[in-house]
């Protein structure tokens, strides 16, 4: 089933615009949302939440449209923007006890779990805590009242390798049911080479592919040959870069031909990043 | 059921995960009807994504060495001893066409590639 369906987002600023974005997930798959900064990541995040007002599309979470469901919706949805912002000088444990009025599925023992197992001590305040500590906290609220979608708007950032390492188990951990979903924007691509069943990749507003990670990285392939190889195969690349003894370039594979002899690589989902960047002028 | 993954081998992932379990089948170091873990746990424990492993037991499903039952999982194939030989030396000749392929580009001849095979076999 599809737990998550955006059809033909958009969204109209003066100097920029979301337009047409859409991608679904299914459930029990984890969702990686890359794209340069300003491309839109946050912005789609927001409208499909309606934390900002979208001017055209729709938007199903579980099955229910989000205009006419949002709070049933938002009874098993989490979700996490960048930067926690709790009263920073309020015990933890208050905080907790005003966010679970506000769900009718919230479970204390779950909540008592993940506190004991992330080693969250409820007599702090969040200005005593870690930038760590305080995505942890953000997770086991949205654990505790059995979401079933996780929306997480860069949420290893800030994180050193051990902890985006826990976080990123604790994700497969989550979907390992079958039945739960995770959306996260990142741009540690790294994170989502380990983890990541499919990635969406959006770039000046528009989504550039949105498929499975291991048939995204199998569409492109990263070539490399001399100045002179070049002018033969230059229509066919995404993008290029020169450097004095010759050239590197991104291509799909279908456009590959074997007459033309260069050195050819599988890319990282960084190198597709930064090829179509350059494509849209985007690093000039 | 053992499965190392390297990142940097150049080898698909879900690739590797076949070879490794396709071997340890026809070794018989996996008998017949042994279940297989379910896909979400081995993703898991793995640190690899869901559908990577999907692949992999599509792959070795495709191959005749699992079979699935709905709702019960993934089971190693009941193969006959003939059955795992004439597997064996499928697996090979598919891997031994495309390493031949490599090495008649280098441009070697069939006593170069013998004794090369002979050496690296004795080792």
């Amino acid at each position: 089933m599809e737990i998550l369906s955006v059809q033909n987002l958009s969204k109209l600023y003066p100097k920029f615009d979301l337009k047409d974005v859409s991608f679904s997930l299914e459930q029990g798959f984890i969702m990686g949302f890359i794209g340069s900064n300003g491309a839109g990541k946050t912005t789609t995040l927001k409208s499909m939440l309606g934390m900002v007002h979208k001017d055209g599309g729709t938007v199903s979470m579980l099955g229910m449209d989000f205009d006419q469901h949002e709070l049933e919706i938002k009874q098993h949805l989490g979700f996490m923007f960048g930067g926690v912002d709790y009263y920073a000088k309020t015990k933890i444990r208050s905080i907790t006890e005003v966010v679970r009025r506000f769900y009718r599925e919230w479970d204390d023992s779950i909540y008592q779990k993940y506190m004991k197992r992330f080693a969250l001590d409820e007599s702090k305040r969040p200005s005593e805590l870690s930038s760590g500590m305080r995505i942890k906290y953000s997770l086991v609220l949205a654990l505790s009242h059995r979401a079933k979608l996780l929306l997480l708007d860069e949420p290893t950032s800030g994180l050193d390798p051990v902890a985006r390492d826990n976080l990123l188990e604790l994700f497969q951990e989550f979907i390992e049911d079958g039945e739960r979903s995770i959306l996260f924007s990142t741009h540690i691509t790294s994170d989502l080479e380990k983890c990541a069943d499919y990635i969406t990749y959006i770039e000046n507003g528009r989504i550039i592919e949105s498929r499975t990670k291991d048939d995204l990285l199998q569409a492109y392939r990263l070539v490399k040959g001399t100045s002179e190889q070049l002018a033969p195969v230059q229509a066919r690349l995404i993008a290029n870069k020169t450097h004095a003894y010759g050239f590197s370039g991104l291509i799909k594979t279908t456009d590959l031909e074997s007459a033309d002899h260069l050195e050819i690589e599988a890319p990282t989902l960084e190198d597709i990043m930064i090829y179509y960047a350059k494509k849209e002028g985007l690093n000039e | 059921m053992e499965i190392v993954i390297s990142n940097t081998s150049g080898t698909p992932i879900y690739q590797q995960i076949f070879e490794q379990i396709s071997a340890q089948i026809i070794k018989g170091e996996l008998p017949s009807d042994t279940s297989l873990p379910p896909i979400r746990t081995v993703a898991k424990e793995l640190r690899i994504s869901v559908i990577t492993v999907k692949r992999a037991w599509e792959e070795l499903e495709h191959a005749g060495l699992i079979y699935t039952m709905a709702g019960k999982g993934c089971f190693v194939a009941p193969l006959q001893p003939n059955a795992l030989d004439e597997k064996r030396s499928q697996l090979a000749g598919e891997k031994l066409a495309k390493d031949m392929a490599y090495y008649k580009t280098l441009g070697l001849s069939l006593e170069e590639i013998i004794a090369m095979l002979k050496k690296d076999y004795e080792k």
